[in-house]
C-alpha cells in the first residue's frame, strides 16, 4: 500500500470513527485545561477536585481528562484544539490568561462547550464563563489581619494585575482598614501563577520589611513554608486549604469548591439543557468556603469573623459598601451604596489607602 | 516609597540565597560544555535532585545526606542522558529536552507521597564568632554548608580548567574530539564524566530549592531555573567566574526588584520584573566583547571511525 492510501485510509477509518462517536456515543467527555501542576496545593489542585467529583457522581457514563501546565496563550489553543479533536463534549479552560484562546477554539468547534474560568469574553454561543466570588473570603481575611497585625505592616503577593486580582487586595484592604486605620499594605507583584522559589522569596522580602500578615494571590504553598520558616508571621490559604500549614502560620483560607458547579455542568451536557451563561458564585453557594479558622486566632475576632461570613453568605452585607472612594480620592460609592457587579468584574483601581500604582 | 524599609545586609545575604542553585547548575553544565557536550537537561536533573534530596531528607532527618542523595538522583538522570549521546549516539538536542521532560515527570511520581512535608532544617555552618561580625558576619558567614560548597566548586573548576592537566583534556575533547581522539584520549569516557558532574552539580542545586530556599516539595518547582542556567553559561562564554558573576547578578536584582517593589519605588513594576533578565545578559554581552567562543566541538556527536 502506499503511503498516500494509507495515510486517506487512515483518515477514513478516523472519520469514520468519529462520526460513529458522535451521533450514539455513551460516554460524555469532559477536559480541563491546568496552568499548574494538579499537585500544586492550591489553584490547579481544587479544580483536579472538582474533575475527580464528576467522576465519582457519574461513573461510567463520563470520562474525564486534563493536560496541566499549560503556559497561558498561545500554547494553551493547541491543546484545547487537540482535546476537541479528541471528542471532548465540554472543555474547562482555568486560568485568566485562557480567555480569548478559548473564545478562538471555541469558533472552529461550535458543537463543543467551552466553560472559562474566570474571564468575561462570551463571543460565541458555545462559550460560558465561570468564576468564584473570592473577594468575599478576602473580606474575612482583611478583617482578621487588621485585628491580627501587631506591626500594621500587610504584605501581599500578587500574581498578575488583573481585576480578579485587585478586586482581591481591595477587599482585604477595605476590612482590614475598617477595623485598624494604620494598617499599610505592602504589595509584590511577582507576575506567575505558580514558582515556588519566587513566590517564597516574595514572601521572605515583604517579611523582611515588616510584614506580619501575608496574603498571596498565588498557587503554591511556597509563602506558607517561608511564614512558617520566619516564624511570628500569620498566613491563610489560597484556593485550597493548605491545612499542612494549619494552626499557625496559616490561620484560615479560601477554598475554591468547583465541583457543584461542574457536576451541574456535565448534567446540562449529559440533559442537552447547556447553554451559555455566566456563573459568580460566592460564600452563599458554597462556590466559596472559607477554611476553620484556627486557634491561633482570638476568639473574638474568630467570632466577628464567622458572623461576617454569614452576613456575606446571606446577602445582607457586601464586601464593597460605601462610603468609599477611589485612590486618587474620588468617590467610588456613596454611602450605602454597594459596587455592581459590572464594576467587580473590570475593577482596575485601588481605593483609597493603597500605596502605590497598579502595573498597567 | 520607603527605601529604609530594605535592610541590605539582609537583601545581600538573600542575593547569595538567590544565585546558589543557579550558580550550582550552571557550573556544572560549564564543565559539560566545555567537554563538548551541550546537555539541555539541567531542568530535569534539577528537579529530579530536588526530590531526590526532599525525600532522603525526611527519611533519615538528615540534610547533609538528602545533598549526597540529590547529587547522586541528578547524576543518575545524567547517565541516562550520557548512555543517550555517547552510546547510542543520539541526536544531544533531542536528548536533553527529553530528559528534561522524563526528570519533571518522574519527580512528579516519585514526591506524590511528599506535599505538604516539612523538611528537617538545614543548619548554617557553624563559624562561631565569624557570624557576629557587625555586617560582614551576616553576609559572609551567616550560611549554609551548600553556599560555600558552590562557591568551593567555582574555584575549583576554574583551577582544573586553567592549571591542570585533567583541565587541558578536558578543554581538547571539548575544542576537537576527533584530534583529542587521535592523541589516545578516551572522549567517551572523558565525556561521561563530565555529564555526570554536571548532572551532580544540577541536582545540587535543585536540592537547595527544595530544603533550603522554599523548603518544600512541590511539582515542578524549580520553575524554569535549569533554563535560566543554561543561558548563563553561554552569556558567560564559558568561563566560571564569569558564571559566578552573572549568577549573583542575577540572584542580586531578582531579590532587589522584590525589595523596591515592597518599598513602593516608583518604577514601573514590569521594568523591575525583567530587570534581572537585562541586566545580566547586558553585563555579560559586554564581558563578552573578547575574543571567547563556544567550545569548537560542542553539540557534535562524536564517533571513533569519524
Amino acid at each position: 500500500m502506499k503511503f498516500t492510501t494509507l495515510l486517506a485510509s487512515a483518515a477514513m477509518v478516523l472519520g469514520l470513527g468519529g462520526a460513529a462517536l458522535a451521533d450514539g456515543h455513551e460516554k460524555t467527555k469532559v477536559g480541563f485545561v491546568y496552568v499548574g501542576p494538579v499537585g500544586d496545593g492550591g489553584w490547579t489542585y481544587e479544580h483536579d477536585q472538582g474533575r475527580l467529583a464528576v467522576e465519582a457522581e457519574f461513573g461510567d457514563k463520563v470520562e474525564t481528562v486534563f493536560v496541566e501546565n499549560v503556559a497561558e496563550g498561545p500554547d494553551s489553543e493547541r491543546v484545547m484544539t487537540q482535546m476537541a479533536l479528541d471528542g471532548a463534549d465540554l472543555i474547562f479552560t482555568t486560568s485568566f490568561g485562557y480567555m480569548d484562546p478559548t473564545n478562538n477554539v471555541a469558533a472552529k468547534f461550535p458543537d463543543v462547550k467551552f466553560e472559562h474560568a474566570t474571564g468575561y469574553k462570551r463571543l460565541h454561543p458555545n462559550v460560558s464563563t465561570y468564576s468564584a466570588r473570592f473577594y468575599e473570603g478576602r473580606a474575612i481575611q482583611g478583617h482578621i489581619a487588621g485585628k491580627m497585625t501587631k506591626s500594621n505592616v500587610i504584605g501581599y503577593i500578587g500574581s498578575f494585575p488583573i481585576p480578579e486580582v485587585i478586586r482581591g487586595i481591595n477587599s482585604a484592604y477595605i476590612h482590614a482598614a475598617k477595623v485598624n486605620p494604620d494598617v499599610e499594605f505592602k504589595i509584590i507583584w511577582v507576575y506567575t501563577w505558580f514558582d515556588p522559589a519566587k513566590e517564597a522569596d516574595a514572601a521572605k522580602v515583604l517579611i523582611e520589611q515588616g510584614a506580619d500578615v501575608v496574603l498571596q494571590h498565588t498557587d503554591s504553598t511556597a509563602p506558607q513554608a517561608a511564614a512558617q520558616e520566619a516564624g511570628g508571621v500569620i498566613t491563610f490559604g489560597q484556593a485550597s486549604d493548605m491545612g499542612q500549614y494549619a494552626p499557625f502560620p496559616r490561620v484560615s483560607s479560601i477554598i475554591d469548591d468547583w465541583a457543584p458547579y461542574y457536576i451541574a455542568r456535565t448534567q446540562a451536557v449529559m440533559d442537552g439543557t447547556w447553554e451559555s451563561k455566566d456563573t459568580w458564585d460566592g460564600i452563599g453557594a458554597g462556590m466559596v468556603g472559607i477554611g476553620e479558622i484556627s486557634d491561633a486566632v482570638p476568639e473574638d475576632v474568630k467570632a466577628e469573623a464567622l458572623a461576617m461570613k454569614a452576613a456575606l453568605a446571606d446577602g445582607s452585607y457586601h464586601a464593597f459598601t460605601g462610603p468609599l472612594n477611589k485612590q486618587d480620592g474620588s468617590p467610588f460609592l456613596a454611602e450605602g451604596e454597594t459596587a455592581d457587579d459590572g464594576t467587580l468584574a473590570g475593577m482596575n483601581f485601588y481605593v483609597e489607602g493603597i500605596e502605590g500604582d497598579i502595573p498597567q | 516609597m520607603d527605601l529604609s524599609a530594605i535592610n541590605p545586609i539582609l537583601l545581600i545575604a538573600a542575593m547569595i540565597a538567590a544565585a546558589t542553585p543557579i550558580l550550582l547548575a550552571a557550573i556544572g553544565e560549564l564543565v559539560v560544555e566545555r567537554a563538548g557536550v551541550l546537555n539541555l537537561g539541567v531542568e530535569g536533573m534539577m528537579i529530579t535532585g530536588a526530590v531526590c534530596g526532599f525525600i532522603i531528607t525526611v527519611n533519615t532527618g538528615s540534610p547533609t545526606i538528602g545533598f549526597i542523595a540529590a547529587a547522586v538522583g541528578g547524576a543518575v538522570l545524567s547517565l541516562l542522558f550520557a548512555f543517550l549521546t555517547q552510546v547510542a549516539l543520539a541526536n544531544q538536542v533531542a536528548s536533553g529536552l527529553a530528559l528534561t521532560l522524563f526528570g519533571l515527570g518522574l519527580s512528579a511520581l516519585m514526591g506524590q507521597s511528599y506535599v505538604g512535608i516539612k523538611p528537617p532544617r538545614t543548619e548554617t555552618t557553624p563559624l562561631g564568632p565569624l557570624a557576629d561580625i557587625p555586617v560582614i558576619g551576616p553576609i559572609v558567614f551567616g550560611h549554609d554548608l551548600i553556599v560555600y560548597l558552590g562557591l568551593a566548586i567555582v574555584a575549583a573548576t576554574w583551577a582544573v580548567l586553567t592549571f591542570t592537566r585533567v583541565g587541558l583534556v578536558l578543554r581538547a575533547v571539548g575544542e576537537n574530539h576527533d584530534a583529542a581522539h587521535a592523541l589516545g584520549y578516551k572522549v567517551k569516557r572523558i565525556r561521561t564524566l563530565a555529564i555526570l558532574f554536571g548532572g551532580a552539580c544540577a541536582g545540587l542545586g535543585g536540592a537547595y530549592i527544595s530544603l533550603i530556599r522554599v523548603p518544600q516539595w512541590t511539582e515542578g518547582m524549580t520553575a524554569g531555573v535549569g533554563w535560566i542556567a543554561l543561558a548563563l553559561v553561554v552569556f558567560a562564554s564559558w568561563k566560571p567566574w564569569r558564571v559566578l558573576l552573572g549568577a549573583y547578578l542575577f540572584g542580586g536584582i531578582t531579590q532587589l526588584q522584590l525589595n523596591l517593589q515592597g518599598a513602593g519605588v516608583a518604577i514601573p513594576v514590569e521594568y523591575l520584573a525583567m530587570s534581572p533578565y537585562v541586566v545580566t545578559i547586558i553585563v555579560l554581552v559586554i564581558l563578552s566583547a573578547d575574543k571567547s567562543r563556544a567550545p569548537g566541538s560542542l553539540g557534535r556527536t562524536f564517533h571513533a571511525s569519524g
